[in-house]
């Protein structure tokens, strides 16, 4: 028996998303996934003075807007032949650490977890907990956490006035030079949220989580709201479910003078390679995007305004060598070569991206007390710099979702291209010329759909395993 | 009172930002204030089908609206259809929701400067064909008619702001949860007079450096910022500096300008956003509601009065000359 499905709006994801599925024998056959918003933030930037960048690519993205900051001022500081001032990038880092952490605390809490206390689940023997921690805007966990992470932004206020959309973060480091009270406030922050992970999340030392090496270790977890979202996904079976396509890339997190604190690479079936972006192109064929397939230093977006019947979403379809790849926190952690992550990386599922997700709650929180308790408030923070009349910059950094690129060409002092990959475009992405499905289309193939379910859970799960920012997506 | 939040097209940012409330958190606020969500784009557990059937009921009349919430800004393009952003699962632009739907609401409310008047959507050319809700930029009527009024016979209620505050928005649903929100407590542009009757540069902790015109010349120094820096916060509406934001913080106390991001246009400034334009020497964009000549005239005599430790620090990444009476003395 065959049937199709439209789904959306989809929500409980960052933005507008929609689904259209072909469902034979009880399962997704195919799906095509639709990015519904287009804004046109390339084009805006066209012929705005360079420096403008920073106040308006931020508002792209209310959840990403730290990461948006981060990579036009490492785009700018490349044009400009500016690179942070060592205690600059420190508090950049900082910043965007702070933001992805809460990003993905949110993402746990609010946007993930709320599923599994629906109904629909009434009588599996976690259907209690699951509602008693996390029904939507009333669980204990998800006001816990939302309070939780109020009170981490506040570092973000203190550093960078506010959240989202802060100008604190220039291509030479950040316009706020933090004092020992602000440093010993940040650190007494730190240490708050640490409590709430640790009494929540967790239910343990984070480093307990983060020391976890293989899989059996990870199943044998048996505390906190981790233990039971991993005896949710054995019960469901989400660790076979939603499979990627094992090609995971990641820029590096977090640059700190000509390192990362993650490491960059493509890790594809196993075998870590290097990461070339020059190998990204964007192909335009299923986008209403008119134009041929280019890499972004060369794209262009100009939208169809007839939105052709063979194209079916504003997003492009961008490719490394040819080929899909997935990006975020799994991603991130199995390219630095975690060993638990890369075992989940061989897993490969809703399972794998989740509890990678909470691997990297664990580990940011670890490295965000390290930076902090390091900051100098004597050093120098910012350096000026000074825009050539041309030239051109790309910006790479690993927003919580994957990884973000903008690349700009300056012309006549002015924005002649600004291009920008987000995370969600890698990972949502519609088919290419050769009829490749995206990493989400590729993944929804075979997911269990119920006789009568308009909105299958299984789909649901899978397409809320990415943490897809349909904003970023098609900017 | 019930309220349906809709994310047209923006960011996402002003839920973001309202999930930054504090004492209580958001969810605890809203349900102690009587506020219900209907349904919320980021917080609700309904989707899909689900979602479109409690539309289709609004719609019907089955199901009574309080509340309509947008965040975002609407967009008109391609051609006026509004198809750059269908709601999903729907078959219909959100520029055609938002009309059908905003009649039946006691009250309407734009969340954020997008929402308002169109905000950084509209930047640039505007690719999108991007509006506010009931103004595009300054003008009134938008996605609204400048005519239109709510079931309570008022006009759109805007929370501007880019991200707008999440004690803004708490606030205002909280009076109008109680019914104590008027026509008279809103502003010229429609906005909650609760933030807007003051200035950002009220309690701007820069407010020393203001009085000398010792200024910062570039980013991440502490002095005053509206002679060179592009800072607009004695003339942008909102209490950013006496509230803050995230705990303490605010834009001006980050080092960098206002440029009040809760004013209609406030996306096409028409210079740089951190550079002060200047017709021979002298900034534009002066206090509005002060005599130019007075103000130059107090600006060259406090200037020449500027005490050392404001003149150096005004210039410096941090405090170098503390006050106290044995360091002024030079």
């Amino acid at each position: 028996m065959t049937r199709k499905l439209l789904v959306g709006p989809f929500n409980r994801v960052e933005g507008d998303l929609e689904i259209r599925l072909d469902i034979r024998d009880d399962a997704v056959a195919s799906a095509q996934v639709n990015s519904p918003l287009f804004r046109g933030f390339e084009m805006m930037l066209a012929g705005k003075d360079p420096r403008d960048a920073l106040t308006i690519v931020p508002r792209i993205c209310g959840i990403c807007s730290i990461s948006q900051s981060a990579a036009a001022a490492l785009a700018l500081g490349q044009a400009a032949g500016v690179t942070p001032t060592p205690q600059g990038a420190r508090a950049t880092a900082i910043l965007h650490a702070v933001e992805n952490l809460a990003d993905h605390v949110t993402h746990f809490a609010l946007f993930f977890m709320p599923d599994f206390a629906r109904p629909a689940y009434a009588g599996r023997d976690w259907h209690g907990p699951a509602v008693e921690r996390f029904t939507a805007m009333q669980g204990s966990a998800a006001r816990q956490l939302t309070e939780g992470r109020a009170q981490l932004l506040h570092i973000t206020g203190m550093l960078a006035g506010k959240w989202p959309h802060t100008l604190a973060i220039q291509p030479g480091g950040v316009t706020k030079a933090p004092d020992a009270r602000d440093r010993v406030r940040i650190l007494s922050t730190l240490r708050s949220f640490r409590r709430t992970l640790e009494a929540t999340i967790f239910g343990a030392k984070l480093e307990d989580y983060a020391a976890l090496t293989t899989l059996s270790d990870l199943y044998g977890w048996t505390t906190g709201d981790a233990a039971l979202f991993l005896r949710i996904a054995a019960d469901l079976g989400l660790a076979a479910s939603g499979q990627g396509p094992r090609r995971y890339l990641s820029a590096g997190a977090y640059p700190q003078g000509a390192q990362r604190l993650t490491r960059a690479g493509l890790l594809d079936h196993g075998t870590l390679k290097p990461f070339d972006p020059t190998q990204i192109t964007e192909d335009l064929s299923h986008a209403w995007m008119l134009g041929e397939t280019a890499h972004p230093a060369q794209g262009q977006t100009v939208p169809d305004e007839d939105m052709r019947a063979d194209a079916y979403s504003w997003c492009k379809a961008p490719r490394l060598g040819g080929q899909v790849v997935e990006c975020g926190a799994l991603a991130r952690q199995a390219v630095d070569g975690h060993p638990l992550a890369l075992a989940l990386a061989d897993e490969g599922g809703v399972r794998a991206r989740v509890a990678a997700r909470l691997l990297e709650i664990a580990r940011t929180q670890i490295w965000l007390e390290e930076a902090a308790q390091a900051l100098d408030p004597s050093a120098i923070f910012l350096e000026p710099f000074t825009l050539p009349k041309s030239g051109q910059g790309v910006g790479l950094v690993e927003a919580a979702r994957g990884t973000l690129g903008h690349w700009l060409r300056i012309e006549k002092g002015r924005i002649a291209s600004y291009q920008i990959v987000a995370p969600t475009t890698w990972n949502f992405s519609p088919r290419d010329a050769q009829g490749l499905p995206g990493a989400l289309e590729a993944a929804l193939v075979g997911a269990p759909v119920a006789e009568g379910e308009e909105t299958p859970l299984s789909v649901q799960h899978i397409v809320r395993s990415f943490d897809p920012c349909m904003v970023c997506t098609v900017h | 009172m019930n309220l349906l939040w809709l994310q047209s097209a923006g960011c996402g940012g002003c839920t973001m930002s309202l999930l930054c409330a504090e004492d209580p958190n958001v969810f605890d606020l809203m349900a102690d204030g009587g506020i219900e969500f209907l349904w919320h784009p980021s917080f609700s557990e309904a989707t899909g089908a689900e979602v479109t059937r409690l539309l289709a009921a609004i719609e019907a009349g089955e199901q009574t609206l309080d509340v309509l919430a947008v965040e975002g800004s609407i967009v008109t393009g391609p051609k006026g259809t509004g198809r750059y952003h269908m709601l999903a699962g729907t078959g219909r632009s959100m520029l055609d929701w938002v009309r059908a739907l905003a009649p039946l609401a006691r009250d309407v409310v734009a969340v954020g400067t997008c929402a308002a008047y169109g905000g950084v959507t509209s930047a640039g050319g505007n690719p999108a064909g991007a509006t506010g809700l009931q103004y595009e930029g300054q003008l009134a009527g938008g996605a609204l008619p400048p005519s239109f009024r709510a079931r309570s016979g008022r006009p759109v209620i805007n929370i501007a702001g880019c991200p707008t505050h999440p004690g803004w928005v708490a606030e205002t649903l909280l009076l109008m949860a109680e019914d104590r929100l008027s026509e008279a407590d809103l502003d010229d542009f429609g906005r909650p007079r609760l933030y807007t009757d003051h200035l950002v540069h009220h309690a701007c902790t820069k407010n020393e450096f203001y009085e000398y015109k010792a200024s910062a010349t570039k980013l991440s120094e502490m002095g005053c910022m509206m002679e060179h820096l592009g800072c607009v916060g004695t003339q942008a509406v909102g209490d950013c500096n006496i509230r803050g934001w995230n705990g303490e913080g605010s834009c001006t106390r980050a080092g960098y300008p206002c440029i009040a991001c809760t004013a209609p246009e406030f996306e096409e400034p028409n210079h740089p956003f951190t550079e002060t334009p200047t017709i021979a020497g002298i900034p534009i964009g002066l206090p509005s509601d002060m005599p130019k000549a007075w103000f130059m005239a107090l600006a060259s005599l406090s200037k020449a009065a500027t005490p050392r430790r404001i003149g150096v620090n005004a210039v410096s990444d941090r405090i170098r000359v503390p006050p106290g009476a044995k360091r002024n003395s030079k």
